[in-house]
This record gives C-alpha cells, sequence and structure tokens, in this order.
C-alpha cells in the first residue's frame, strides 16, 4: 500500500483558501468566523482553535452540521509558555466519516471554559478527568469533582511542572 | 438521560426518613469485573440511581509516558486494557507512525491484523465467560478460558508473553514470527467456529439466561451517541459504525466482514453482536492468512527500527543503530495525531503530541469502557438491582482502561 503524502495547510489563510468545502470549516464560517482563531491541516487532520467562550456553541453548530460524536476530549500542558493550557475535543462523524479536532488556548491563571455537557452529556468524565488532573474549570458542568484521584489530593499531576515521582 | 450529578453521602438507612436506601456495590465484589464502586441508591429493589466511583486503578500512565521515550510506551500501553493487549499496542503505534510517516510493509500490516482480531476475539471470550458466570451459568467459562489458552499461547510463541505481549512496536512488530505459527493460527481458526456453536448451545436456548438479559439495559442509539458509548454496545442499540470499515487502517480495507448490528439495544442484543462479531473476527484472520503476503514484517527504518539481532552481531551500522535507539530514543516530528481504532471492547484512540524530541510530550488515550460507564445509570435504572450485574456485564468493562 503506497500511501499519497499528505499536504499540510499550515495557518487559517491556507485552510480557507485549500478546503473551503470541507463541511466543518463551513459550518464554522457560516455561524461565526471571528471564534476561529487559527486552524490547521496536518497528518491528514484538520484542527480548528476556537475562542474559549465559544466552544459551547461551535460544539452545537458542528454537531449540527454532522459531527454527532464527542470522542475525546483532553489538555495539553506548554508550561512555561504563555496561553498555558490546550484543550483539544476529538469530534467524529458518523456520516462522514471524519474525525475533526478543535483547539481551544487558555491562559495559565484561572484556566477556566464553558461546559460542553449541555451538548454532549458524555463530555461529562472527560472534564472531570481534566479539572483533576489539570485543574481546568468547567463552567456549568454538573459535579466537578475529582475522578481519578482521591478527593483531598493536592495539585495537579499532568501538569508539567508537577514531578514524575510526585512530591515525597 | 443519565443523571451524572454529585454523590449522596452514604447513611445508614434505618431511621432515615428518605424511603431510598443508599447501599454500596465494590470497590470489591466479583460481579465489578475488577476495582468499580457504585453506590446506588435503591427504592426497595429498583435502582433509582447509580453513582460509579472510579480511580481505584489510577497509576498516572499517561504522566509515565511523558517521562519515556517512543518505543519505551509501548509496555505501558499493554498494561491498560490487559485483555485486549495488541490493540493497544496497534493503536499506539500507528499514533507515532502517523507523526513519523512511518509506511509498514505489507506482510507486517497483515500480520498485525492476525493478531488485533485474535486480541479480539481473546477479549470476547473473556467478556462471555466471565458475563454467563455472573448470570450464574458456570460453565462457559471453564469452555471459553479453554479457547483463550489457546490464544495466550499463541502470543506466547510470536511474542514470548503471553498477556503483557508488547508485541506490535513501532515501525512494524518485535519479529518474524515463529514458522509454524500460521498453521497453528490456522488449525485454531478452524475449530473455533464449533466452539462458538457449543457456547451458543449452552446459552442461547437456556431459559435462565434468556430471562436474565432480554430486556434488560435498554439504551436507546441517541442516549449512546450522546453519552460517548462505542463498540458493540453501539452496534447494539442500532448504530451502524465500525472503524475497521468506516475509516480503516493496518489495512483493514483489504478485508472483507460483516458489522453485526442489533436494534434492540438491550443486554441480549450485546450478546448477540459480540457472538457474531467472533464469528466474523474468524473470517478475517481466515483472508488474511490465505493472502498473507511476503515480505518484510518491519520497516526498512534502520533508526527508528531495533535491527534484527543476527545483524546486529555482525553488522557495525546495524550496532550502532541499536546502540543510539536504546540510549537516545528517536526523534519524532513536532506535531499531535489522533489515531482511532476499533478494538474488542470498542473506539480506542491515542492522542500524541510531540515537540519534536525523543520523548511524548503528550499521550492521551480514549478508552471505551470510561465513556460506556457513563451509560450505566441509563442502562440499570428502573430495574432490579439484580439485573445491574447483568448490565455491568453486557458492557464488558475493563477497570485497567477505565483509570490509566
Amino acid at each position: 500500500m503506497t500511501e499519497v503524502a499528505v499536504p499540510t495547510l499550515a495557518d487559517k489563510a491556507a485552510v480557507l483558501e485549500g478546503m473551503p468545502d470541507h463541511p466543518a470549516v463551513k459550518a464554522i464560517l457560516n455561524w461565526n468566523v471571528s471564534a476561529l482563531g487559527d486552524a490547521k491541516f496536518a497528518f491528514g487532520e484538520l484542527t480548528l482553535t476556537i475562542a474559549p467562550g465559544e466552544i459551547r456553541t461551535a460544539a452545537a453548530t458542528l454537531q449540527a452540521a454532522g459531527y454527532n460524536f464527542f470522542e475525546d476530549m483532553t489538555a495539553v500542558d506548554w508550561f512555561p509558555s504563555e496561553p498555558r493550557f490546550q484543550l483539544s475535543y476529538h469530534l467524529l462523524s458518523h456520516k462522514l466519516k471524519e474525525r475533526i479536532r478543535l483547539r481551544v488556548l487558555l491562559n495559565e491563571m484561572d484556566p477556566s471554559v464553558e461546559s460542553i455537557t449541555s451538548v454532549w452529556a458524555g463530555a461529562n468524565y472527560y472534564e472531570r478527568e481534566v479539572f483533576d488532573l489539570f485543574g481546568i474549570r468547567f463552567e456549568g458542568h454538573s459535579n466537578l469533582r475529582r475522578i481519578l484521584l482521591p478527593d483531598e489530593w493536592e495539585g495537579h499531576p499532568l501538569r508539567k511542572d508537577y514531578p514524575v515521582e510526585g512530591y515525597r | 438521560m443519565a443523571n451524572l450529578e454529585g454523590m449522596p453521602t452514604l447513611e445508614p438507612a434505618i431511621g432515615s426518613k428518605d424511603q431510598h436506601m443508599v447501599i454500596n456495590m465494590g470497590p470489591q465484589h466479583p460481579a465489578t469485573h475488577g476495582v468499580l464502586r457504585l453506590v446506588v441508591e435503591i427504592d426497595g429493589e429498583i435502582i433509582v440511581r447509580i453513582y460509579p466511583e472510579i480511580g481505584y486503578l489510577h497509576t498516572g500512565i499517561e504522566k509515565t509516558c511523558e517521562a519515556k521515550f517512543y518505543q519505551q510506551v509501548v509496555p505501558l500501553t499493554d498494561r491498560i486494557n490487559y485483555l485486549d493487549p495488541l490493540s493497544n499496542n496497534l493503536c499506539y503505534a500507528l499514533a507515532v507512525e502517523k507523526l513519523l510517516g512511518l509506511q509498514i510493509p505489507p506482510k507486517g500490516q497483515w500480520l498485525r491484523v492476525v493478531l488485533a482480531e485474535l486480541s479480539r476475539l481473546n477479549s470476547h471470550l473473556i467478556w462471555l465467560g466471565t458475563h454467563a458466570m455472573d448470570i450464574g451459568a458456570l460453565t462457559v467459562f471453564l469452555y471459553t478460558f479453554r479457547e483463550r489458552e489457546d490464544i495466550l499461547r499463541l502470543f506466547e510463541a510470536v511474542a514470548g508473553q503471553r498477556m503483557m505481549t508488547s508485541y506490535i512496536r513501532i515501525g512494524g512488530v518485535s519479529m518474524e514470527p515463529p514458522l509454524d505459527f500460521f498453521d497453528r493460527v490456522q488449525s485454531f481458526i478452524t475449530t473455533l467456529p464449533s466452539k462458538i456453536d457449543e457456547y451458543a448451545n449452552l446459552l442461547t436456548g437456556n431459559p435462565i439466561f434468556r430471562n436474565r438479559l432480554k430486556g434488560v439495559g435498554y439504551l436507546s442509539p441517541e442516549d449512546a451517541i450522546a453519552l460517548g458509548v462505542t463498540g458493540p454496545p453501539l452496534r447494539a442499540s442500532g448504530v451502524d459504525i465500525d472503524l475497521r470499515r468506516d475509516m480503516p487502517y493496518s489495512g483493514y480495507e483489504n478485508f472483507q466482514f460483516e458489522v453485526p448490528i442489533s436494534t434492540d439495544g438491550d443486554c441480549w442484543a450485546r450478546y448477540e453482536v459480540r457472538l457474531v462479531e467472533m464469528r466474523e473476527s474468524v473470517k478475517i484472520i481466515q483472508q488474511a492468512l490465505d493472502g498473507m503476503p511476503e515480505g518484510a514484517v518491519k520497516a526498512d527504518a534502520p533508526k527508528i527500527v531495533l535491527p534484527d539481532r543476527e545483524k546486529m552481531k555482525t553488522q557495525m551500522e546495524a550496532l550502532i543503530h541499536h546502540f543510539k535507539i536504546v540510549t537516545e530514543g528517536f526523534e519524532v516530528p513536532a506535531g499531535e495525531v489522533y489515531q482511532g481504532i476499533e478494538a474488542g471492547h470498542g473506539q480506542t484512540g491515542y492522542y500524541v503530541v510531540s515537540d519534536g524530541t525523543a520523548k511524548p510530550y503528550r499521550v492521551h488515550m480514549r478508552y471505551p469502557s470510561f465513556a460506556t460507564l457513563q451509560a450505566l445509570e441509563v442502562m440499570g435504572k428502573g430495574r432490579m438491582l439484580a439485573d445491574l450485574v447483568a448490565v455491568i456485564g453486557s458492557i464488558d468493562i475493563v477497570l485497567g482502561e477505565i483509570d490509566r
């Protein structure tokens, strides 16, 4: 099996020009251009950066555009650079057989973002996991408690300034 | 829709003004398949709410990955879903290969398919045995573990390990399988369909088993999608999605197989779907054995793939590459990828972020049981407490992959 090299579209302008007919790009453009911070197409995967305040509406827009399945959500800590936290949402379309990634960048001070549990109830555990391991709060979440670690745990282990061995 | 809100404090039911009783199930309970704790609010025998408490097996594997070289993460992946180890290896390897832009030779890909399907059979056999045992049919457990033993011997033949195989590596598989391996797989899958008939004979017509599963634990397709349920429970609710067919990876596009669907959405439907899936896995393995391509099982990438032992002893370059890979790892181009596969329990996904060094910047694993657990309340609500055991069995939960 020989694979055709997948071209990389490095920024928003290139994506908007290179794949204007992509259903996710179209849906976001029809909804609110200014919410789209950046875009990237690399390794055959489309990444759309969404403004932090708009993620719930963006999720609902994409759900209506056919990306019906919430697959995964997690965070990346880019410590010490700023914005420090990146949230990565992976949405799958059962109809289009395609996956997209939504990216939200958050600052170190008081990282919080709107919960998308009203769009997909299944995001509940994922948001709790990110809250537990990264300390990012989700506004509007019905039960934002630690999920994997004990309630009395101090710190958020997946942050880069938390030692791998833990505190002794 | 599931109520995923906070848990009530456990209070003694005696003297309580509330009619509801709150009872604790697990973490040490044989029907929870590990260390799952369920706090169940009941009204008499009827379940009102279920609050799952997880994290008892949390070992921080995602954090550990960040401190390891890329190739050192492979053994960690086995330990997440210990019932389906080769699917984990495969998913991780595919994700890193996507970042590296590495092509695996056809024989390597087909061999991976054979092993991933054997791994799925392994996982489904354990599910069938333990599920039936939870319901009270102990015999099936002994039969399925007999066949599972054969699979473990096959794993041992290729990997030297029965459970923590780490056989699928970045850039291919760890080594050529032994000469008689394909014959042994052939003789195993020749007899397996009759063994599946045997299980079906024991269970499908069994009135107790039927009554315990039929109509129990209904999950609507809308709820299943909203709650992130994947794999056999999703297909048993009538949603026709299977990543092997719909977003093929590792050469799955070369195989013909059916994706079983049921619209009943109950425990019985999940039982039937998995039973058919086992038969389809046999078909896939048969096709892979019949058309197994010739050639190498590893990619030709000396700086990433460890050299064969023989080469290492005779060629200077091979020895240097071996030394470099083991001591320094290999650098992976910066970027982020998500690779999803259809594992035995549902959609597994690896999200790997690279910053261009030899260690992954972030590895996140999406495992199906984590999301499926959210649907437990929807399935168990309004049913008898004893049905909860059937429901947990039917969603085939693995605590290792929930807690990571």
